[in-house]
């Protein structure tokens, strides 16, 4: 296999687990906004508790993936930088108060008041974030970007401002509503607590299904090389029939509250659906003008980064283990103070 | 202010803000693992509470670092596509390594601070100790990306690309052990000097609170042995840069004209287009002895190299005297302290005394940024010197002033909530332990049981 497909495969599986796991994350802090009915506040502790010790874990993925991709695609990274300037700019914008906001509140123990305000900026924070993100996702799908050797020629906002890219990114966030939901349905302490979210996840999941309807309706016209790519291609069609399967799995299984299956077909949903998107793409980083192959940085560079990246995985996976089962293994001891 | 201006006062001003937290992030840790050690082996209540209230401020100060971080990380390619499209795969191995440090860190602080009621003490420990390596491994890494940006090594250029790379030539271009070791030590340096001056405000007012004067002698301790050991790490990197990057030395001295016996300017203010510096005092021979130990040796100045590739001579300059200025003051007081521990056998804590270390507590922190300046300017007006410049690698994209601003107001609103969440902490927590149990003892004024400095330091490391 070629190097560059080898470090494209390894963005794409940073960029899914990012994506099924500090997504999450931002979905929670979707139903942080959302927080409604008698166990409001539970729901709150419940969001703060789940996400309290991983988030910043979490956010390391995005890293890897920007740092993968200008290691092995510089002329790529450059491009999108320049390109999507504005909604990079405004997701990171979110990342920041994101996080800065859910610590803040931890620990800014003054009153109600002012937690109130920082779960207003965190939960607002993490909308914005998903929507950009998904929204410089559609853009790079639609091949409204160009390059011309090396210089973006397109305009700096009607590439990622338009119907099928804010589709996208209306995609992305429900997609990680959904996710949170399920997680939460199953680290919540009680019956009903757990119910609150079964139910949010099922409406989240329904979202989830009418935006993908919506968003492969649009990328007719605001996308069409994806569409084909998505239409005929029939190598990826097992990727499509394994989103429906995974799909219709959660669904029933939230409905018979079997939580555990849920939470695996949800991840399954996610990841199934964004392995859809990038082999429809293939070969293109940035449709139409920038392939994976036209971009790649030189061999000897590919080689060291992937050396590098096997290096680390010897050090990440376990840590990342560890972390998941300390906090999310076994139901567990009372409060950390 | 135009284009370019805005790019680089977007960098610096990410850059200067995000290396305090980053600074923070590589030392705290440290002293937190100093103070579980302590709890384990003596079981000095003090010690746990000391523990805890680091934890917390680590947890805010990481949180910050993490996404100011991430910011910089996008900022690379948001402001210097060109310098991304060109270098990215040359310096894409240190920041991939760096990547799994981080990870390490992330996941390690998460386990440390959120689980100190869920496992092992040992396992707790041993995931302080993680996050203090990592942390440490992540800056050098990093240092690593700026030593290349200023020695560039592993490529040639023809015509405007770079061509026979070799990433691990790049990643380890030949200033990497001074620069690396000299930045390590200045996290250490800036967090101990500002600890140490926080716990000797408190310790002003509450005389006898021991937990206070444990922590400050624990910090007391690092702040003094690294402000020894960090002029003779900078005086280490003067001598390569001298040979290595000597228009830099040349604008941080102010040194306009090539010559023998070239003289030390001590502040003063450079005319660059006078070549000359008014109102600095001059110490003859003492540049040239400086970098290369000979009063007489040659010492290259700005008229070695065009007008128009050098650097802001008054501001490198005026950068290089606050760094040298700083430094020496911080190892004056800790030749002060190593005096007074010695006369007393234990923590100085004489009112005067406690004073200078709370006016010497900010002082790391701006030697740290100043020195950085040094470096930054001192390279200028090349983004990877003599290879790319830096308004060749700056953004096409024309709106510059909007994201600059942005990011202006966002980092002074963290900054005053950061300074006003951990001020409130510390004037909201009680000065003492509580006690947890019959056997804690009653805390004397003047504990008998303080810590030396020495003594600290040998059971941290």
């Amino acid at each position: 296999m070629a190097t560059e497909l080898l470090l494209a495969a390894i963005m794409m599986t940073a960029l899914v687990l990012y994506a099924l796991m500090a997504g999450a994350d931002f979905g929670s802090g979707v139903w942080d906004l959302l927080a409604s009915g008698p166990r409001r506040a539970q729901q709150r502790a419940l969001i703060e508790k789940a996400i309290g010790p991983i988030w910043e874990a979490n956010h390391v993925w995005l890293i890897l993936v920007v740092v993968v991709l200008f290691a092995s695609f510089p002329s790529a990274f450059a491009a999108i930088s320049v390109a999507l300037h504005i909604p990079l700019t405004l997701f990171l914008v979110g990342v920041v108060f994101r996080g800065s906001a859910f610590t803040f509140r931890a620990y800014d123990t003054r009153g109600d008041q002012q937690q109130r305000r920082w779960g207003l900026i965190f939960s607002l924070a993490s909308v914005i974030s998903p929507v950009m993100l998904g929204m410089m996702v559609g853009a790079l799908a639609s091949g409204r970007i160009r390059v011309a050797e090396g210089v973006v020629t397109s305009s700096f906002v009607f590439t990622w401002l338009g119907l099928f890219p804010l589709l996208v990114g209306l995609f992305a966030l429900a997609l990680f509503a959904f996710l949170a939901a399920i997680y939460l349905a199953n680290e919540a302490p009680t019956p009903e607590l757990a119910d609150d979210f079964r139910r949010r996840a099922l409406a989240a999941g329904a979202v989830v299904g009418a935006l993908a309807l919506c968003t492969f309706l649009a990328s007719f016209e605001g996308a069409p090389l994806i569409n084909a790519g998505l239409t005929q291609r029939p190598w990826t069609w097992p990727l499509h029939a394994g989103t429906a399967v995974s799909a219709l799995a959660a669904f029933w299984a939230l409905w018979r509250r079997r939580l555990a299956l849920a939470r695996l077909a949800g991840i399954a949903q996610g990841a199934f659906i964004l392995l859809g998107w990038t082999v429809s793409q293939y070969p293109y980083l940035v449709v139409p003008d920038l392939t994976l192959q036209g971009s790649a940085s030189n061999p000897k560079t590919q080689r060291l980064i992937l050396g590098a990246l096997a290096a680390g995985s010897v050090l990440l996976f376990p840590s990342l283990y560890v972390l998941y089962r300390i906090f999310k293994g076994k139901p567990l001891r009372s409060d950390p103070g | 202010m135009d284009h370019l201006t805005y790019a680089r006062a977007q960098m610096g001003l990410s850059l200067a803000f995000h290396m305090v937290f980053a600074a923070v992030g590589v030392a705290l840790p440290v002293f937190m693992v100093i103070a579980d050690v302590m709890l384990l082996r003596t079981g000095d209540p003090d010690y746990r509470e000391l523990g805890k209230r680091m934890a917390k401020g680590t947890s805010i100060l990481f949180a910050v670092g993490a996404v100011s971080g991430t910011v910089l990380s996008f900022e690379l390619g948001l402001l210097w596509p060109t310098f991304m499209g060109t270098f990215g795969e040359l310096i894409g191995l240190p920041f991939a390594l760096e990547g799994f440090a981080f990870f390490t860190e992330a996941i390690f602080l998460g386990i440390y601070l959120y689980g100190r009621q869920r496992i092992h003490p040992r396992l707790h420990l041993f995931a302080g100790i993680m996050v203090a390596v990592s942390g440490a491994v992540s800056a050098f890494f990093v240092t690593l990306v700026n030593s290349f940006m200023n020695l560039p090594a592993g490529f040639t250029m023809e015509h405007g690309r770079a061509v026979g790379l070799d990433p691990w030539a790049a990643m380890f271009s030949p200033s990497w052990k001074h620069q690396t070791v000299h930045v390590l030590l200045s996290c250490y340096q800036a967090t101990a000097f500002a600890m140490a001056g926080v716990q000797a405000a408190v310790l002003l007012r509450h005389r006898g609170s021991t937990l206070f004067r444990k922590s400050l002698g624990m910090s007391l301790a690092v702040a003094c042995v690294v402000a020894l050991v960090q002029p003779l790490s900078g005086h280490g990197s003067a001598q390569s840069i001298a040979v290595l990057q000597p228009t830099k030395l040349a604008a941080a001295e102010a040194h306009f004209h090539s010559g023998r016996r070239a003289p030390i300017l001590v502040g003063g203010l450079p005319d660059a287009d006078a070549q000359e510096t008014r109102g600095a005092l001059s110490i003859p021979g003492g540049l040239s002895f400086m970098a290369f130990n000979d009063l007489d040796a040659e010492v290259q100045g700005l008229d070695a190299v065009p007008r128009d590739e050098w650097p802001n001579v008054a501001a490198t300059h005026t950068a290089f005297d606050v760094m040298v200025g700083t430094g020496s003051l911080m190892m004056l007081l800790s030749v002060l302290a190593g005096v007074l521990a010695w006369r007393k056998k234990g923590l100085p804590d004489g009112t005067w005394f406690l004073r200078a270390v709370v006016a010497c507590g900010p002082l790391g922190l701006i030697a740290m940024e100043a020195g950085w300046c040094v470096t930054e300017f001192g390279r200028q007006p090349w983004v990877v010197r003599g290879a790319m410049r830096t308004r060749d690698a700056v953004t096409p994209f024309p709106y510059l002033a909007a994201p600059f601003w942005m990011f202006t107001l966002v980092y002074v609103f963290l900054a005053v909530t950061v300074v006003y969440l951990l001020f409130r902490q510390l004037r909201d927590a009680p000065i003492a332990a509580p006690a947890l149990s019959v056997r804690t003892p009653p805390s004397a004024p003047s504990a008998p049981n303080a810590p030396a400095p020495g003594q600290e330091a040998e059971h941290g490391h």
